[in-house]
């Protein structure tokens, strides 16, 4: 079908100005991280005066910036693992096994996904609170109690994404190698996990990326030694000045391991993202 | 138990089979309780991180729960239906503010949803054919959705600046466009600021739901309709947006309670207290709560905002799956 001429153009001119506008924040956070201090302290200039790399070298000194990454690291890193972990179960379980409650369970599972974090932050914040004082356990303001919350949201994602990439694992295979001679677990890990590896990793990537981006329990359940790089960057804005260019620079830096994962592995996570809606 | 429930899959009746063994008993007890077992650490974490913190925050709106009582949230005096009636009170002012917040949500939410599904599908449908630097272009949208929060939202508040951003920059010294730079973090403007932000944020969201859903549409409708002489125009509004109807409804759905609930977004943006005019309501929630240190009130508001969602998405899954039924008669 050949697409008339002024198709062409009108899609030539939209999709330009659609890049324009999703790549100006983006030329805005290099080319400001590039920027001395006197440059972005002042009006803004497309071309910047003289190009430095000052910025990347303050962002570790102004702010504990590698302590605030390594927390982020942990705190993302083991609400990761325990989601997915947890989730393998009972995906596996779901998509394999007819039983009593099975749709109560999805359907409960969907439906966390609609709650607003705001539902779940005083009453685990009091939660904390509480534990703390009757214990001793400091809940609050640690990394553990930090991970918990985020299990708030990455959990039944993970589950509910699992559901559909083991749903596309054909049920000849598992069930093949049980007659074969391995258990249902055996069935899980010898064939249903090594064929589901793309949508595992991607339901990981996801996962990740989202608790290393979240914002609204970090900024109440962290204190100075637990902070996470979402409320971390905060902190090149003092009282006087804001620094703009370490901000820049720092935000890029924190972006590039985000940004580097989703893109090398955008194919499965597309692919499993959409499944669920389109199906 | 074990009686009642569902024979599980791969467990075939044998014929001749003449009542089970002992050990064939154990089998299928194990067979049967499987799923639950595997289940289980699920159930567990669901219970601690869903529904205890949820039974806790309702009775949490029922209580006078002020700083005072924080350390021990327990001996909080019962205060009945008095957080409800407070937020409910649009006269007064908490009551008031509540009401303009959710105002300022749903505008902000049908702007962003509707701005969101337009350039999410216009790119989609544009990009439905291949052609050279498409698979470069498809990689540079999905950069919004691939960058944490907080590094785009501060980027783009760095653009709104007054005297050192981007955005005056352009409009006023470089087009002209206003007397005296504005200021887009505070006021009415920090309504469209805010805006902005979220649909170059969640535009891409829609981009690929669509994108996906574009591809299950058969090609041999197009070349149908081509040979029967519609034209582009034509194939878009008789083939591709009915096609679509499924996708949308769940995509409408997801955008919807993702915008209303957001707090990354303004948080970043504006801080602990948002301005008025950008006042959406889970930030609204927290302010009431972390910063006035009512957990009571906050509470109750949740559960108000927990209760209108479930009431437009209960309403919304009905009138969909009402029209698709229809549509199939």
């Amino acid at each position: 079908m050949a697409a008339p001429r002024s198709f062409l153009w009108s899609r030539r001119i939209f999709l330009t100005l659609l890049t324009g506008f999703v790549l100006l924040p983006v030329y805005v956070m290099l080319s400001s991280s590039l920027k001395p201090l006197q440059d972005v302290s002042g009006k803004f200039r497309w071309v910047p005066s003289g190009l430095t790399v000052r910025p990347y070298i303050d962002i570790w000194s102004t702010v504990p910036l590698a302590k605030y990454f390594v927390n982020s690291l942990i705190v993302a890193g083991a609400a990761t693992v325990c989601s997915v972990v947890i989730a393998i179960f009972a995906a596996y379980g779901v998509s394999r096994y007819r039983f009593r409650g099975k749709r109560l369970f999805t359907v409960t599972v969907l439906s966390t996904q609609m709650f607003p974090g705001i539902l779940f932050l005083l009453p685990l914040f009091l939660i904390y609170v509480n534990i703390g004082n009757a214990t001793g356990i400091a809940l609050f303001g640690s990394r553990i109690g930090l991970i918990l919350t985020y299990l708030t949201f990455s959990l039944p994602f993970s589950i509910w994404m699992l559901i559909g990439y083991f749903e596309s694992v054909p049920r000849d295979l598992d069930e093949a190698a049980m007659v074969d001679g391995c258990g249902p677990l055996g069935a899980l890990f010898r064939v249903v996990v090594p064929a589901a590896i793309p949508g595992i990793v991607a339901v990981a990537v996801y996962a990740f990326m989202t608790a290393w981006g979240e914002v609204l329990f970090a900024s109440v359940m962290t204190n100075d030694t637990t902070r996470t790089l979402a409320v971390g960057l905060k902190g090149y804005a003092t009282q006087s000045d804001v620094y703009w260019n370490q901000v820049m620079a720092a935000s890029l830096v924190v972006s590039v391991p985000v940004v580097a994962g989703f893109l090398l592995l955008q194919r499965y996570l597309v692919a499993g993202l959409t499944a669920g809606a389109v199906k | 138990m074990t009686v009642t429930a569902e024979p599980a899959v791969g467990e075939e009746a044998l014929p001749g089979a003449t009542g089970p063994t002992p050990r064939r008993r154990t089998g299928r007890v194990r067979r049967i309780a499987l799923p639950y077992l595997l289940l289980l650490p699920a159930l567990l974490l669901e219970l601690l991180v869903h529904l205890v913190p949820m039974v806790i925050g309702i009775v949490m709106s029922f209580k006078e729960l002020t700083q005072f009582y924080i350390r021990d949230w327990g001996a909080a005096p019962w205060a009945g239906f008095d957080n409800y009636s407070l937020s409910v009170d649009f006269d007064a002012p908490v009551g008031a503010a509540l009401l303009d917040s959710f105002f300022v949500t749903c505008a902000f939410t049908v702007l962003s949803v509707g701005l969101c599904w337009l350039l999410g599908t216009t790119a989609a449908v544009y990009m439905q054919e291949t052609f050279r630097g498409r698979g470069f272009l498809r990689a540079v949208f999905l950069i919004p959705y691939a960058l944490p929060v907080y590094a785009a939202v501060i980027t783009w508040a760095f653009m709104f600046q007054h005297d050192n951003g981007l955005v005056n920059h352009v409009l006023h010294d470089q087009l002209g466009l206003t007397d005296s730079p504005s200021f887009w973090l505070i006021g009415d403007n920090s309504f469209i600021a805010l805006l902005v932000v979220s649909v170059w944020k969640g535009w891409p969201f829609a981009f690929l739901i669509v994108m996906a859903g574009l591809q299950n549409i058969p090609r041999d409708l197009y070349e149908a309709a081509a040979i029967d002489g519609a034209g582009m125009l034509q194939q878009l509004r008789r083939i591709t947006l009915p096609s679509l109807r499924p996708v949308n409804q769940v995509l409408v759905l997801v955008l919807f309670l993702w915008t209303f609930n957001d707090f990354n977004t303004p948080y970043v943006l504006f801080g602990k207290a948002a301005p008025e005019a950008a006042d959406l309501i889970s930030i609204h929630i927290y302010q009431s709560s972390f910063v006035t240190w009512n957990f009571g009130t906050g509470s109750a508001m949740s559960v108000l905002l927990l209760l209108f969602l479930l009431v437009v998405t209960g309403v919304y899954l009905v009138l969909t799956s009402r029209g698709r039924r229809s549509a199939d008669v």
